[in-house]
């Protein structure tokens, strides 16, 4: 296994890497405290709050239908925004990284 | 060699624990009261899942009730079409495992075909793999029969990958190799953290096969008309050939494929749905809400709660929560198991290995999410559709659980076209359901091999010294040893409840496996002593909570609810006019009712009642998962796992030192 070695220590502590790592970890946890908060808000809305969720908003269709499918979007939002973030800024902040150290 | 029979002697004790768990006999009315969400789209045919559905309306707990008439429908496939149908996604399959076998040279091509398959193609193959009959077939069928809940139910299972997509997905392609074992031995002493990594994977694959093959087996049963024991060996054979011969390649392909049926199937039974709607989404549910044949079986659903409904009324209440998933608590805990245990199952993070890149990585769980979250979307005009256009009455004359809807549907709007359409569209959604449970199995199998292969066999036991050649073969036996285990246990599960397994594997896959992984991920301090730990609590919580737990047989709880039957029944007979006599099906609930109530004795494990009142062990199991992992480490802090920290780190974040899919 003739794999390269890198100095790990010195690599955690390069400044683009502690940028990308700040910057990762806040999005990542951020966003998917974010999502559980929003799709437990249903099973504990649906059990608590019943009236709100037979609230009618176009025709018969009620919030509580609203809400279930606004989890669908939400998901996918998260996803495609994570997908367009991770793209642009941490895999540029990793290419950089990568580039500096002439790997 | 200790190591050695250390392993043996786990793993023999692991089967032992799944037959015992199968060895528990399916009384439907084991759980009075309890809803059984989680358990009824985990497997759709067993009947089980029929009499635990039953089981909520005390007089009609007997057989399945025979509807009125004009509500009773049968479903009756045409053999020949359905059996041609299988018949070519049969040779399909096998036409990809003969390509794949040539393709299959080392044990990187083998677990993760050599890392040669695309964002897009890995994203088809989640969503094939993940996908099961439960999904296609029980959750529509849960929406026919008890609207909104049903819907509520799914959404679980998307938002899950939520927490594939942010947490596991591309660090795990970064820091792992082919298995679980890989990602965690990383920095801990390999060997003891491989065997019990291997061991958590093979119970979590264990209990997920053996739901889907006793699953498999009523499904086809039911579907063709071919014996439970025939069911399951085809599948279990064509199962054991995909994953022997075509490894990962092959079961990749065959579940890409049967992903893209499965899409098309319910794509194309929406849009006739639909269109019978005028495609006026507005209009399609103000149908519900006026459907006679609705409003009178939501009536008398929520009547059992006492609540007098009728008409309109009647009909907006089936698009409100509350008519089946009646525990909070325990939807919480089921949340809790998808959200974090999807992150923690083997065949799952397997799928990650498969792929060149992280970004790859992660445009594959982009792919998938959209393909789940759609399905489940379709899923919903599935199920209102065939309440609407089947009556909840006519769907349960066919299939208490509701599991037959989607296939109902399909073949009589097929029929609406032309009685040879539905023959064939219902043909072609058995064809589906019959590649959705070929697709699944082999992944399972899959990952179990690799975690007795690649962890134990070529790392413990053989120090990691072991050519291709070797190490190829060694991944061949072991698939076809567990694939033929897996036949076995389907075959004595047969009349067995297994539903309760699914939640189950997820509950351990969130407990035992997730937090070790993210703390091996993201904890510096983390290390030998608590992965281990992580792992043994975890999933021996899971395990134990769900033993004492409303999921298993408690005769004196069955007694108990047999003899309120009784009294009613004789109440209800006692003020007909003299002459009268209860109608057939009262008859039969009395009659059953009476032998019941004669039931004594306790559970497996000695239990006059469930000591947890929950069926889903999430919300207690996960969390001890997680101390057990953290105190674990703390008790025994290793200093080189510390050490490795950054080393892991760098690596999961930015690919550095990756494995290289072209081998060493």
């Amino acid at each position: 296994m003739a794999e390269k070695q890198y100095d790990w220590a010195a690599i955690a502590k390069n400044p683009k890497f502690v940028e990308l790592h700040h910057k990762k970890t806040a999005f990542l946890f951020g966003w998917w405290a974010f999502s559980c908060v929003y799709y437990f808000l249903l099973p504990i809305g649906a059990a608590y709050t019943p009236g709100i969720f037979k609230i009618k908003m176009l025709g018969v269709i009620n919030f509580g239908y609203v809400f279930a499918l606004s989890q669908f979007f939400v998901s996918w939002g998260i996803a495609l925004y994570y997908a367009h973030v991770a793209n642009k800024d941490f895999d540029r902040l990793t290419r950089e990284l990568i580039d500096e150290l002439h790997l | 060699m200790t190591m050695k029979k250390i392993i043996i002697a786990a793993t023999l004790t692991l089967s032992i624990a799944a037959a015992a768990f199968a060895e528990e006999p399916s009384k439907a009315t084991a759980a009075p009261g309890a809803a059984s969400a989680v358990t009824a789209p985990a497997d759709p045919a067993a009947p089980a899942v029929a009499t635990a559905a039953v089981a909520q309306a005390p007089t009609t707990a007997a057989t399945p009730a025979p509807g009125k008439p004009s509500q009773k429908r049968e479903l009756k496939t045409n053999k020949v079409i359905t059996i041609g149908m299988f018949a070519v996604i049969i040779a399909i399959t096998m036409g990809v495992v003969v390509w794949a076998a040539s393709q299959t040279k080392t044990a990187s091509d083998f677990y993760a075909a050599g890392g040669g398959i695309t964002g897009t193609q890995n994203g088809w193959a989640i969503a094939g793999d993940y996908m099961s009959a439960a999904s296609f077939l029980g959750i529509s069928g849960l929406i026919s029969l008890y609207g909104y809940d049903g819907f509520m139910y799914s959404v679980g299972w998307l938002v899950a990958y939520i927490t594939v997509l942010l947490i596991v997905a591309e660090p795990c392609r970064n820091a792992g190799k082919y298995t679980l074992g890989d990602i965690l031995s990383f920095r801990t002493n390999p060997k003891p953290v491989r065997a019990f990594a291997a061991i958590s994977t093979v119970a979590v694959s264990t209990f997920y096969l053996t739901a889907q093959m006793v699953g498999a087996g009523k499904l086809m049963a039911l579907l063709i008309g071919v014996p439970y024991k025939t069911s399951i060996i085809g599948v279990g054979v064509l199962m054991v050939g995909y994953v022997v011969f075509g490894g990962m390649v092959a079961t990749t392909w065959v579940q890409i494929i049967k992903a893209g049926l499965l899409m098309s199937g319910a794509f194309l039974l929406s849009v006739l749905v639909m269109a019978k709607a005028g495609f006026n989404p507005i209009g399609f549910f103000a149908t519900i809400v006026n459907s006679p044949d609705i409003q009178d079986h939501v009536s008398k659903l929520v009547l059992k709660d006492g609540v007098i409904l009728s008409g309109v009324e009647a009909g907006q209440r089936f698009l409100e929560p509350g008519l089946y998933l009646k525990n909070p608590l325990d939807q919480i805990s089921l949340g809790m198991a998808l959200v974090l245990g999807t992150a923690g199952m083997p065949h799952i993070l397997m799928r990650f290995f498969t792929v060149p890149t992280a970004q790859a990585a992660r445009k594959s769980v982009i792919i998938a999410m959209f393909i789940i979250g759609g399905f489940y979307v379709l899923t919903t005009l599935l199920g209102f559709g065939a309440a609407i256009n089947l009556t909840p009455q006519g769907i349960i004359s066919v299939d208490p659980g509701g599991n037959m809807a989607t296939l109902m549907l399909a073949q009589q709007l097929g029929a609406d076209i032309a009685p040879i359409f539905g023959d064939l569209f219902l043909a072609f959604l058995c064809a589906v359901a019959f590649a959705t449970i070929l697709a699944v199995v082999s992944g399972l199998v899959l990952a179990a091999s690799a975690a007795i292969a690649h962890d134990i066999y070529v790392n413990v036991i053989k120090d990691g010294h072991a050519d291709q050649k070797e190490q190829v073969y060694a991944a061949r036996i072991t698939s076809f040893v567990v694939g033929a285990i897996g036949i076995v246990i389907g075959i004595a599960a047969e009349k067995q409840n297994v539903a309760h397994l699914v939640a189950l594997a997820f509950a351990v896959a969130a407990s035992g496996n997730l937090p070790v992984v993210v703390l091996s991920l993201f904890w510096r301090k983390f290390n030998t002593a608590g992965v281990i730990s992580g792992l043994l609590v975890g999933t021996i919580a899971s395990i134990g909570l769900v033993m004492v737990s409303p999921n298993m047989t408690y005769p004196k709880v069955i007694a108990a609810g047999a003899k309120k039957i009784v009294v009613a029944m004789e109440t209800k007979q006692a003020a007909l006019p003299a002459g009268a006599v209860l109608e057939e099906k009262d008859a039969k609930a009395l009659a059953k009712a009476r032998v019941d109530s004669t039931l004594d004795g306790t559970s497996m494990l000695g239990l006059d009642k469930p000591l947890f009142t929950l069926k889903n062990p999430g919300i207690i199991s996960i969390p001890l998962g997680f101390l057990a992992a953290i105190l674990g480490c703390l008790a025994f802090p290793n200093r080189r796992s510390e050490e490795m920290f950054d080393e892991v780190y760098v690596r999961q974040n930015t690919g550095l030192g990756m494995a290289k899919a072209v081998d060493h």
